[in-house]
């Protein structure tokens, strides 16, 4: 291979700044998408499984909606259609005085897709538990909001979370999208490097770098809440 | 490791040749074409008119027709007129990457020559003179990039281009915002939906995309020179005796004025009416890169 290798591109001006800044939009627009994700997703979740089917029909519609759009897809659509739906001048509000409008598109949009995953594993938490436990709950006179708060919500989110620390994962894998409406982070900075310098191997050995150390970090963090959280019995610990 | 390869190669090429061929002591793309019997060009799908796919579904276009002369060269030299020719699809993050594992011979696209990126590849001799310029709504009353000051200018990912309009507003102490986009095509849209209130880019891709445009009247390129960015064919490096070649097509091309009937083919006025009649900049440097024999 005729490659000049140049690692020292890495720690040189500007680049270094680029790929630290980077990173911080990385992190920055994953955990935004992630609060906003984890909490609708909850409530979605919990709405899936209730009894009135307006609500459900409503939660189901969501999912469906959001989970069969390619990300790609939504960004572009929230970005570029959405303020040409609202009134001229909400639009250029969307368009012009947004604080940092690509970066509060992607970490909404994101946020709202990754919902929709996490709805499925709470829904799929709840259901897991035995249709006899919210029985005994309300023939202990709960109400139905109680039986959620004290029988099925505590015991599901901890049956949930190994997949929920892969939407975790991915959610910082899912932010280099953002890049297609112009968030500068760590992908899009590693291109930005390689048009500069044409050093892209080096610039993308760097970025999958960061990546590997956002994503070990959030697995060793699972792994201890996981440790911390699981009923013996109900869920095994690969590592014990 | 690599020079054994080329060891094991120019082995090959002795058997099958049964003589030794001056570039092949040399050339280690030419040895590599020869052996494969094709050669790999890569190419741009959406650079018009330099390189893009046509209605056939073929590529085509100026930087191809000059590529195609090139490879007539390369047959000659190998002695093979039946040489394939592989059409390989890149883009502005694949073509250092291809070309740097060898995948292809020769870059045919829009790609700016610059002394960084030599370091990586070489080019051959300048082909098309380009700079950043600004494309904006008619009635914006944006006719230089002082008059962006406080206004937003949406900027192509990784371009020089970005380069170009930061360093002029730091220079200047223009207070302008950037709206960073992926591509082209986004760039555009960005200023038809005033989201930015222009877009900056090489001029002559601004002409295309203002003659694509829903209302091509309401538009208009605008202001001094940015950047000085020339085009060139891109090829592999530390392969001098297959660059010579190269450069010996078109400085040969450049000094019959063949190589201005060809620019004239796509660009005066084209098959996309961009209407762009031959630079004196780029007239002066034909005739300075038509080195004689």
């Amino acid at each position: 291979m005729k490659y000049n290798w140049d690692w020292t591109v890495l720690i040189s001006e500007p680049y270094m700044d680029w790929l630290i800044s980077g990173f911080g939009w990385t992190i920055a627009v994953s955990l935004l998408a992630w609060i906003l994700a984890f909490s609708l997703g909850s409530i979605l979740g919990i709405l899936r499984t209730v009894d009135n089917k307006i609500l459900r029909g409503f939660a189901t519609g969501y999912v469906e909606l959001f989970r069969n759009i390619p990300l790609l897809v939504q960004m572009f659509l929230w970005y570029f259609v959405f303020p040409e739906l609202l009134p001229h001048d909400a639009g250029m509000w969307v368009k012009r005085d947004l604080p940092m409008p690509e970066f509060t598109t992607a970490a909404v949009c994101l946020g709202l897709y990754t919902a929709s995953r996490v709805a499925e594993q709470v829904r799929a938490g709840i259901n897991s538990i035995s249709i006899g436990q919210s029985h005994a709950g309300l023939a202990m006179g709960l109400t139905p909001a109680q039986v959620y708060r004290y029988v099925l919500l505590p015991v599901s989110y901890r049956i949930i979370v190994p997949p929920l620390t892969s939407e975790f994962l991915t959610i910082f894998k899912n932010s280099s999208v953002a890049l297609t409406i112009g968030v500068l982070e760590t992908t899009a900075q590693a291109r930005q490097i390689e048009e500069y310098t044409f050093q892209g191997f080096e610039a993308f050995t760097a970025a999958t770098l960061l990546y590997i150390l956002v994503t070990s970090t959030v697995m060793l963090l699972m792994r201890l809440i996981e440790g911390r959280v699981r009923i013996p019995g109900m869920i095994s610990l690969g590592a014990k | 490791m690599y020079k054994r390869i080329s060891l094991i190669a120019i082995a090959c090429v002795l058997l099958l040749a049964g003589g030794i061929p001056s570039y092949a002591q040399e050339s280690s793309v030419l040895s590599r074409i020869k052996e494969r019997g094709t050669v790999n060009m890569g190419h741009r799908e959406s650079s018009v008119p330099f390189s893009y796919i046509g209605d056939d579904g073929k590529p085509q276009g100026y930087s191809i027709d000059l590529c195609m002369k090139f490879i007539d060269a390369i047959k000659a030299e190998v002695g093979m007129p039946e040489l394939k020719i592989n059409f390989v699809p890149v883009t502005s993050q694949t073509r250092i990457a291809l070309m740097a594992n060898g995948t292809i011979d020769l870059e045919c696209g829009s790609t700016t020559n610059n002394l960084t990126r030599q370091k990586q590849v070489d080019y051959l001799p300048v082909t098309f003179i380009t700079g950043t310029k600004l494309a904006s709504k008619k009635d914006s009353g944006i006719t230089e990039i002082e008059d962006l000051e406080g206004k937003t200018v949406a900027l192509s990912l990784g371009t020089t281009n970005e380069k170009a309009i930061k360093r002029v507003a730091e220079e200047n102490g223009i207070n302008i915002k950037t709206v960073m986009v992926k591509d082209h095509p986004q760039g555009w849209l960005s200023v038809e939906t005033g989201r930015a209130d222009a877009y900056a880019s090489d001029h002559v891709l601004l002409y295309g995309l203002i003659s694509k445009a829903k209302n091509p009247d309401d538009y208009h390129v605008t202001g001094r020179f940015l950047s000085y960015d020339p085009y060139g064919i891109m090829v592999p490096r530390d392969d001098s005796t297959y660059r010579r070649l190269g450069t010996v097509t078109l400085a040969d091309l450049m000094r019959s004025g063949e190589a201005k009937q060809i620019y004239d083919k796509w660009f005066n006025p084209g098959p996309t009416n961009i209407n762009m009649p031959m630079s004196d900049t780029l007239e002066t440097a034909f005739e300075i890169q038509a080195l004689p024999h």
